[in-house]
C-alpha cells in the first residue's frame, strides 16, 4: 500500500530508480532497494500502531523535504560546527547534510588502533569494515524510519577500534544540517565496530541552522567485541523547528560493557530509540538520558535492552522535565530470554512537570521468560518537592531561585553520571543557562 | 535442587478439583449468532422492546468490529457462529425456598462445598446462585427489603425496577466499549442487579455464584451495582466452573456507579477450569469490569484472586469524576500449566484530589503466561490526584512468563504518580531455609507464595481470604518439589 503522504520520497525513489546512484557494490545497492521497497510499502506510521501511539509524525509525513546534498549553507555550517567542538584535542568528524566535511574534520593525528572514516569511502576501499556489517542489526522491516534512512543514506561514519586498544582521545562526531531555503532530509548511516578488550569515548552532536525545519533521520549500528567498553554520548541540540529520529543498535558480546548518555534539547520532534542485544555472557549495558524540553516540543526516549544470555546486567535512569506544552514519551522495554538467567535488571523514569499543559506518556515494560531475574522498574511524575521548596525558602533564598535550583538538581543526576569533562561542563552551562543560574 | 525442581513441576501441574458436569435438562437454543438470536433471547426473556432495541444496536456494532489482538496471549480462533447464546436450566419460576429447588442442583453446590443452606445459618451471607444463566434461588430477601436494598436476578429488575435499569446500564460500560463488552450487550443472558438506596449500609455481604454449565454454553453475565448517596455495599462474586475439554467462551460486564460518599467494594475469588496439563480445554475469560466514582467522596475498591481459566482478559476499571474519590484494585493471578493471564487495571483521574491504589500480584509457574498491564491517567483538571502503582511478579519454575505492560498518562503538574515492579522467583535459598527449620518443601513454597500475595489478602472479606488461600494452595499443589 502506498500511503499518500510518502510522495515527497515516492517521486525521489523514482528518480534515482532510473539514473543510478554511487557506484557502490551490489549488495549495498540491494540493501538500499530493500529499504526502499519496505518504505514503499508501509509508508509513514500512525498513531494506531502500538509504537507510534503518543508520537504523531503526520507533521512530518505532510512536509515535503529535498534530499540534502552536501553543499547546504557552507559558511553556517562551519560555524555551526565550529560552536559544537567539545575539545581541540579530540578527533572531530563533521557531517553537514549527513555527508562527510574533510575540511572541517580533523582526523590528522589518529592514535594507534584507531581507523576512522566516512561511509562512502569505506565502501570503495578493498579493506571496507562495513561490508558484512552494515545492515545486519538495523533490520528494515524494524521501523518505517529505518528503512527511509537505508533507502536514502549517501555517507555516515564509521569506526573502527582494533583488538586489545584503548583510545585515549574523544572521537566527536559532528552532524550539522543546513539546507538553507529548502527543507531538507539528511539521512547518516553510521557504524562503530570495537575488537577485543579495547575502549573508546564517543560523543556525538547533532545541531542545525537555528528556525530552519528539515528532517535528520539517523540509523547507527555498534558492534562490541569481547570485553570491549564504549561510553556513547549523544548531545541533540537541532534546530527548533525541525524533526530528529535516530535509533543506535548495539550488539554486545561477552563481558563487554556499552553505556550511553542521551541528552535531548532540541526538535520540533525527536525520537531517539536505542536496542540493545546481548550476545555473550556477563555483559553490561548503561543508559542514562534526559531530556528537557518546553513550547510545543515532543521528545520521545525509547529503549530496548534484550537480556538474551544468563548473567547480565543494565541499568537505566531516564529523566525528563517538560515546560509549557511539551510532551515527553518514554518507553523503556526489558526483554528476559527464556534462558537469561540471573539477569539483573533495573530501569527508572522520572519526570517533572512545569506546566499543567505539558504531557508525558511513560510506559515501561518487563517481559520475562526466565525465572531466576531480578527486573525492577519504577516511573514516577510529579512536581517539585513542596518540602524541598520550603527548605530553601526558610533559609532565605527566593521562590523563582529556589525552583531553578531543585530543577537543576534533579538533571544533575543525570549529567553526574558523564565522565568526559569538556562534555559535563558543556551540559552543566546549558543547563545553567536555560534557569538563569549563575555559572559557578 | 532436583527435588526442588520435581516439586516445582507438580506444583505447576496441579489438577483442577471442581470437575463434573451436572446433568440437568436445559432450555437451550440451536448454536449461532445474528439478529434472530438476539431477539430470540430477548423474547424468551419477555423483555421490553427499549431493551430489544439496546441489544440490537450493540449487536449490529459488534458486527463492525474486530477482535482485539493487543493482549499478550494466544488462543485458537473463536467461532462465535458455533457457540450456543441461551441456555436456562428448565425450572421456572422463581422459588421462595431451597427445598423448591432442584435436588441435583443442591447437590453440586454441596461438592462444590458452598452449601447454601450452610451459608444462610452460619456466615449470613446472602446467595444469588446463577446456575448458568438463569438466577435460581435467591436468600435473605427479607433482610435485604427490609434495608431497603435492592439484590435481584438482572432479568427480574428489568420488570420490577425497568426505570433504574434504563438509567444505568450501559452508563459506566456502553454498548460499544469493547469487542467482547458488545458481544455481551447483544447476547447478555441473566446476571445481578444491586441498588442500595441513599445513606443504606447493606447489612450482609452479597454474593452470587457463577457456574458454567450446559456444554458449549458462552456465559454472559451483566452486573449493575449502584450505591446512592452515603450507602456501602461489599459484593462477593465467586466462580468455580465443571470440567470439560472444549473452551468456553465467558465475556461478563460488570457496572458500578457510586455516588457522593458512596462506597463499593467488590471482591472475586475465578476458578474456572483452567484447561488440563497440555493446554486442552479450559474457560476463555474476556471481562470488562468498570466502575464510576461518580460523585465526591466516593470509593471503589476491586478485589480479585485469579487462579482459573485457560485465557483471563481483565482489567477492572475505576473512573475518577467526583473530587476526592478514591480508586483500589488488588490483584492476585494465578497462571500454571499453559493458563495465560492479560490483566490488570485502568484509573482515570478526572476529579481533583482523587487518590488510586493498584497492588497487583502475578505469580506463574508451569509454562503460564502472566501479564499485568495497567493504565493510570490523569486528566487535567485532576488538581492533586495521587497513585500509587506496585507489580509483583513471582516465578515459579523457568519456563513460565512474567510481563508488565504499565502505561501512565499525566496531564497535570500537581499529581503525583509511583510505579514500581519487581520480578523474583521462589528462591533455594528461601526454601533451604525453610526445610532446615523441619518445614516440608510444600509447605514453605506455600508460605512463600502466601506471604508474597499477604497485601491483597487482608482487603479481602474472611471468608473470601479463607477459600482463596485454600484455592492457590491447590493451584500450586505439587508444583514445588
Amino acid at each position: 500500500m502506498i500511503v499518500t503522504e510518502t510522495t515527497s520520497f515516492q517521486e525521489h525513489f523514482e528518480r534515482i530508480g532510473q539514473t543510478e546512484s554511487a557506484g557502490w557494490p551490489d549488495w549495498v545497492t540491494e540493501l538500499q532497494a530493500a529499504g526502499q521497497r519496505r518504505f514503499s510499502q508501509v509508508g509513514f506510521p500512525t498513531t494506531k500502531a502500538e509504537d507510534w501511539r503518543f508520537t504523531n509524525v503526520s507533521a512530518i509525513a505532510k512536509h515535503s523535504f529535498a534530499i540534502a546534498t552536501a553543499a547546504g549553507d557552507a559558511r553556517l555550517a562551519t560555524e555551526l560546527a565550529g560552536q559544537a567542538t567539545l575539545d581541540d584535542q579530540a578527533v572531530r568528524l563533521v557531517f553537514v547534510n549527513g555527508q562527510f566535511a574533510a575540511d572541517l574534520s580533523d582526523t590528522a593525528t589518529l592514535p594507534v588502533g584507531l581507523t576512522v572514516r566516512n561511509l562512502a569511502n569505506d565502501l570503495d576501499a578493498d579493506d571496507s569494515i562495513a561490508t558484512g556489517r552494515l545492515g545486519r542489526q538495523a533490520a528494515v522491516e524494524r521501523s518505517p524510519f529505518t528503512a527511509l534512512n537505508t533507502a536514502l543514506f549517501r555517507d555516515g561514519v564509521v569506526v573502527q577500534v582494533a583488538d586489545g586498544a584503548t583510545i585515549e582521545p574523544l572521537v566527536q562526531l559532528i552532524f550539522v544540517t543546513t539546507g538553507g531555503e529548502t527543507a531538507v532530509a539528511s539521512s547518516a548511516r553510521n557504524l562503530v565496530a570495537l575488537g577485543r578488550e579495547s575502549r573508546l569515548r564517543l560523543v556525538e552532536t547533532h545541531v542545525g541552522a537555528p528556525g530552519e525545519t528539515y528532517l535528520a533521520n539517523h540509523v547507527t549500528e555498534i558492534e562490541l567485541g569481547d570485553n570491549a567498553v564504549l561510553d556513547h554520548h549523544k548531545l541533540q541540540g537541532d534546530s527548533i523547528a525541525a524533526f530528529h529520529i535516530a535509533s543506535t543498535h548495539v550488539s554486545q558480546a561477552a563481558s563487554s560493557v556499552y553505556r550511553n548518555h542521551y541528552f535531548a534539547f532540541g526538535a520540533s520532534l525527536s525520537r531517539n530509540e536505542i536496542l540493545c542485544y546481548h550476545g555473550g555472557e556477563d555483559v553490561e549495558t548503561v543508559l542514562n538520558g534526559l531530556y528537557l524540553v518546553s513550547g510545543t516540543q515532543l521528545a520521545d526516549c525509547r529503549t530496548r535492552i534484550d537480556h538474551a544470555m544468563p548473567n547480565c546486567r543494565s541499568y537505566e535512569m531516564y529523566k525528563g522535565i517538560l515546560d509549557n506544552q511539551a510532551r515527553g514519551v518514554f518507553n523503556g522495554k526489558i526483554h528476559v530470554h527464556p534462558d537469561a538467567q540471573k539477569t539483573d535488571a533495573k530501569q527508572s523514569n522520572q519526570a517533572l512537570l512545569l506546566s499543567d499543559d505539558a504531557v508525558i506518556d511513560t510506559k515501561p515494560e518487563l517481559e520475562i521468560y526466565a525465572d531466576d531475574v531480578r527486573c525492577t522498574h519504577g516511573a514516577t511524575v510529579g512536581e517539585l518537592d513542596d518540602r524541598a521548596l520550603f527548605y530553601l525558602r526558610s533559609r532565605g533564598i527566593p521562590e523563582s531561585l529556589a525552583r531553578k535550583i531543585l530543577i537543576f538538581a534533579f538533571a544533575n543526576d543525570v549529567v553526574q553520571g558523564v565522565k568526559v569533562a569538556p562534555l559535563k561542563k558543556h551540559l552543566e552551562s546549558i543547563l545553567l543557562a536555560d534557569h538563569g543560574l549563575p555559572n559557578v | 535442587m532436583s527435588s526442588e525442581t520435581a516439586m516445582l513441576e507438580a506444583y505447576s501441574k496441579r489438577e483442577y478439583k471442581h470437575g463434573f458436569v451436572t446433568d440437568i435438562d436445559a432450555d437451550t437454543i440451536p448454536p449461532g449468532l445474528s439478529e434472530d438470536v438476539v431477539r430470540l433471547i430477548s423474547l424468551k426473556k419477555g423483555e421490553p422492546e427499549w431493551l430489544l432495541e439496546w441489544r440490537l444496536k450493540a449487536f449490529r456494532h459488534w458486527q463492525s468490529m474486530e477482535e482485539p489482538t493487543w493482549p499478550h496471549v494466544s488462543y485458537p480462533e473463536i467461532k462465535y457462529g458455533d457457540m450456543i447464546y441461551y441456555s436456562a436450566p428448565k425450572q421456572k419460576p422463581l422459588l421462595d425456598s431451597l427445598d423448591q429447588v432442584d435436588p441435583k442442583l443442591l447437590e453440586t453446590y454441596e461438592k462444590l462445598g458452598i452449601p447454601i443452606e450452610e451459608q444462610k445459618a452460619l456466615a449470613g451471607v446472602a446467595v444469588d446462585a446463577v446456575f448458568d444463566s438463569v438466577s435460581i434461588a435467591t436468600t435473605y430477601k427479607k433482610t435485604l427489603e427490609d434495608a431497603g436494598v435492592i439484590f435481584c436476578p438482572f432479568s427480574e429488575a428489568v420488570h420490577s425496577h425497568p426505570e433504574l435499569i434504563r438509567k444505568y446500564l450501559g452508563s459506566v460500560v456502553p454498548a460499544g466499549d469493547n469487542y467482547f463488552a458488545a458481544l455481551n450487550s447483544a447476547v447478555f443472558s441473566d446476571g445481578s442487579f444491586c441498588y442500595i438506596p441513599e445513606g443504606v449500609r447493606c447489612p450482609l455481604e452479597l454474593s452470587t455464584y457463577f457456574r458454567i454449565n450446559a456444554q458449549n454454553t458462552g456465559q454472559f453475565e451483566r452486573t449493575l451495582i449502584v450505591a446512592e448517596k452515603g450507602a456501602y455495599v461489599s459484593y462477593l462474586e465467586g466462580c468455580t466452573a465443571p470440567k470439560r475439554d472444549e473452551n468456553q467462551l465467558h465475556a461478563a460486564v460488570v457496572e458500578l456507579v457510586a455516588a457522593e460518599d458512596a462506597q463499593i467494594k467488590y471482591s472475586t475469588v475465578q476458578n474456572w477450569y483452567p484447561g488440563d496439563e497440555d493446554g486442552k480445554g479450559g474457560i476463555y475469560n474476556f471481562v470488562t469490569k468498570r466502575g464510576a466514582c461518580r460523585g465526591d467522596r466516593s470509593k471503589i475498591s476491586w478485589t480479585q484472586v485469579e487462579t482459573g481459566s485457560a485465557i483471563t482478559w481483565k482489567y477492572p476499571s475505576v473512573i475518577l469524576q467526583g473530587d476526592d474519590s478514591v480508586g483500589e484494585f488488588y490483584s492476585v493471578a494465578v497462571t500454571a500449566n499453559h493458563q495465560q493471564a492479560d490483566t490488570g487495571t485502568k484509573m482515570i483521574h478526572l476529579g481533583k484530589n482523587t487518590k488510586s491504589t493498584i497492588i497487583s500480584k502475578g505469580i506463574s509457574a508451569g509454562v503460564g503466561q502472566n501479564s499485568y498491564r495497567g493504565l493510570v491517567k490523569i486528566q487535567k483538571n485532576a488538581t492533586n490526584a495521587r497513585n500509587f502503582s506496585q507489580c509483583d511478579s513471582l516465578l515459579i519454575g523457568d519456563k513460565c512468563g512474567a510481563h508488565t505492560f504499565p502505561y501512565i498518562e499525566v496531564r497535570n503538574t500537581s499529581s503525583q504518580v509511583e510505579h514500581e515492579a519487581s520480578t523474583s522467583k521462589v528462591g533455594e535459598d528461601q526454601i533451604y531455609y525453610c526445610r532446615q527449620r523441619g518445614i516440608p518443601t510444600e509447605d514453605a513454597v506455600n508460605m512463600i507464595v502466601n506471604g508474597f500475595c499477604k497485601e491483597v489478602y487482608q482487603e479481602l472479606p474472611m471468608e473470601f481470604a479463607v477459600e482463596a488461600r485454600k484455592l492457590l494452595s491447590i493451584s500450586l499443589e505439587g508444583s514445588v518439589g
